[in-house]
């Protein structure tokens, strides 16, 4: 846990203090995104926690202890530190690079190749390619890889992440942001995460520190900073169609337990029973699964007029998409969109039926939002 | 690698030929009594001990003291005296080789030592320079993240910035060796020996082959070392 207690920045030569006493706490294992307009002071901020800036004023603590009074190398090999340059070296090899933190730390050379290779892995890069490559021979996204590498190699339990991925381009930083985001579950790191463009502080964090002119004016969860901006600025920066913006933050799966809709039908269910199924539908549908609850399809009223048989099945009309439940509600939508449907079919990791997602129950997200 | 070191020793090896040929030749074929008197084996071979001491002399101790000079100006608070030395070094570069060595004369008197010193002062000055504009010219943000990954001082010196700052360097030396033949071959005015011997003397009795003697035989030198460092420079910098 990190914790910053009325911390102050004052550059030598300047009339206002950089970063003005500032308080704020990032929990164990969460993602704290600093944003705020360029020159605001969340740079200045972050390099204070592993004193590349040493805090005129305030302090900091690290799992309780004063990072302060701490040897500033020790406190930093146990630091992850990515910037917006990536700053590879680039008189070495990918992998002298991501060795950095391990030869400064001696590990033995089996220990450091293998976890070497285990996060070149994780980053997407395979060793046996890039091991040997300089820096000069990779793309913009490779390099930020390697800095992610770099950064995480030794394990550390904090993060510090200077606008990790400015420097790519839109497609490539969002492939960046999701991978990140995959890795980031499963290690759970305590992040620090700089950035100035908002879109990614609500996709990125568990918490959104806003900051102007060197002050902390709201820290609170993505979907708080949404719904209750502090004031007229937080309230700007977040933008107009916060609505649309809430729609990235919720995941399906977190909604789906609220929305009332019929059972589906199995397969073989008879003609008369899927007939009162669909008149109990809001949708005037039914989806249809087969023996393992997997998705089948969808009968609606004009199927019934249509076709002709027995069960469920005869009348089954395939559904030319659905998604999974740990989609955000922004994906729901567009998969809507794309089909031309006011509705989507939600399955769970083992592919299996899971419910059923219309436009309406998006509706009233947002309107539980105004 | 052997392919490697073959291509080290090779160029040097057919220039130290071609020296031993020119030698061989001009000493048994000299064009007349005077020349036969200057050009012997015992004379030519004390001129190149004379010109090799001159040079390695003055140019070892330049790059050790240019180089760790360079490093401590390249410090943060010694930057801006770095500066102002880099200056005073540009404008001491213009001063002609033979007005240094006069200079020395006059104040130190003549000899092989005062050559040395007068040579090793003036072969500093681009290396120092070199040093310090090639490590402050390392991008800020590699030595940074650097020390934020948690390097010390002088880890970042020795395992970043001096070798980023490898190329310059080199070519500050490679410089200095330009400049070092030169002044090499006047420090005869000084009593300072070397192949400037054979020069100036064959000037003053107008022999030509004792001069271009002396000369070709310089001029191999410094190739032979540029050589070298040149190689030395491909092998270590990969990363370009
Ligand atoms: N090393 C420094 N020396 C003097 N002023 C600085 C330094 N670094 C940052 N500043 C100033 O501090 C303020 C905050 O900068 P920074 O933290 O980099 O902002 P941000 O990262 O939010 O864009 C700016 O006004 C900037 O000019
Ligand atoms: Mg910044």
């Amino acid at each position: 846990m990190i914790k910053l207690e009325s911390v102050t920045k004052k550059f030598p030569g300047m009339k206002v203090p950089a970063v003005k006493d500032l308080n704020m706490e990032v929990n164990k294992g969460e993602v704290c995104v600093l944003v705020g307009p360029s020159g605001c002071g969340k740079t200045t901020t972050m390099k204070m926690i592993n004193r590349i800036h040493e805090p005129t004023g305030g302090k900091i603590l690290i799992d309780g202890e004063d990072a302060l009074k701490m040897n500033p190398i020790k406190l930093r090999l146990d630091i992850g530190y990515v910037i917006q340059e990536i700053g590879l070296f680039p008189h070495m090899t990918i992998e002298e690079n991501v060795a950095t933190v391990p030869n400064e730390k001696k590990w033995p050379k089996e220990q450091t190749d293998k976890k070497v290779d285990e996060m070149m892995t994780l980053v997407g890069l395979d060793p046996k390619i890039y091991r040997k490559r300089y820096p000069s021979a990779l793309s913009g996204g490779q390099r930020q890889r390697v800095g992610v590498a770099r950064a995480m190699v030794s394990d550390p339990p904090i993060m510090l992440m200077d606008e990790p991925f400015g420097a790519v381009d839109p497609i490539t930083r969002a492939r960046l942001q999701n991978e990140f985001l995959r890795i980031q579950e499963r290690i759970e790191k305590t992040i620090v995460f700089v950035t100035h463009d908002i879109d990614e502080a609500i996709k990125m964090g568990d918490t959104i520190a806003v900051m102007r002119e060197g002050e902390l004016i709201q820290h609170a969860t993505p979907s708080d900073l949404l719904s209750a901006p502090a004031d007229d600025f937080v309230a700007d920066l977040v933008g107009r169609n916060r609505s649309i913006k809430r729609l990235h933050l919720i995941r399906i799966r977190e909604i789906l337990d609220d929305v009332n809709r019929v059972k589906p039908a199995p397969e073989d269910m008879p003609l008369d029973e899927v007939k009162k199924r669909i008149e109990d539908s809001d949708i005037r549908s039914v989806i249809v699964v087969d023996r393992d609850n997997k998705l089948k399809g969808i009968i609606g009223v004009s199927d019934l007029k249509r076709k002709t048989g027995e069960v469920a099945a005869d009348y089954c009309q395939e559904v030319s998409d659905s998604v999974t439940d740990d989609a955000t509600l922004n994906d729901a939508l567009s998969v809507m969109l794309e089909m031309g449907e006011g509705y989507v079919a939600v399955v769970n990791e083992d592919d299996q039926y899971a419910g059923t997602i219309t436009l309406g129950d998006l509706l009233n997200v947002v309107k539980e939002d105004n | 690698m052997l392919q490697n070191l073959y291509k080290l020793i090779i160029v040097p090896l057919f220039l130290i030929i071609v020296g031993v040929v020119i030698v061989i030749y001009t000493v048994n074929n000299p064009t007349d009594g005077l020349v036969a008197r200057m050009l012997t084996y015992d004379n030519v071979l004390t001129a190149l001990q004379q010109h090799l001491m001159l040079m390695l002399v003055s140019m070892i101790g330049a790059i050790i003291v240019g180089v760790l000079v360079g490093i401590m100006l390249s410090r943060p608070s010694l930057y801006y005296v770095g500066r102002g030395v880099e200056n005073v070094v540009n404008v001491g570069q213009t001063i002609p080789s033979l007005a240094i060595l006069a200079l020395f004369f006059t104040w130190l008197g003549l000899g092989f030592r005062v050559a040395v010193f007068a040579l090793f002062l003036y072969s500093i000055l681009p290396i120092l320079r070199n040093t310090f504009a090639g490590i402050t010219s390392v991008d800020s943000s590699i030595v940074e993240s650097a020390k934020g990954m948690g390097l010390n001082q002088f880890r970042i010196l020795t395992r970043i910035e001096l070798p980023l700052a490898f190329p310059i360097i080199i070519a500050g030396i490679r410089t200095a060796i330009v400049i070092n033949v030169g002044a090499a071959t006047l420090a005869t005015f000084i009593g300072g020996g070397g192949f400037g011997d054979l020069i100036v003397t064959g000037l003053s009795v107008r022999r030509d082959m004792v001069i271009v003697t002396g000369a070709g035989l310089a001029a191999l030198t410094a190739i032979i070392l540029d050589y070298v460092i040149g190689q030395i420079e491909l092998r270590v910098v990969k990363w370009t």
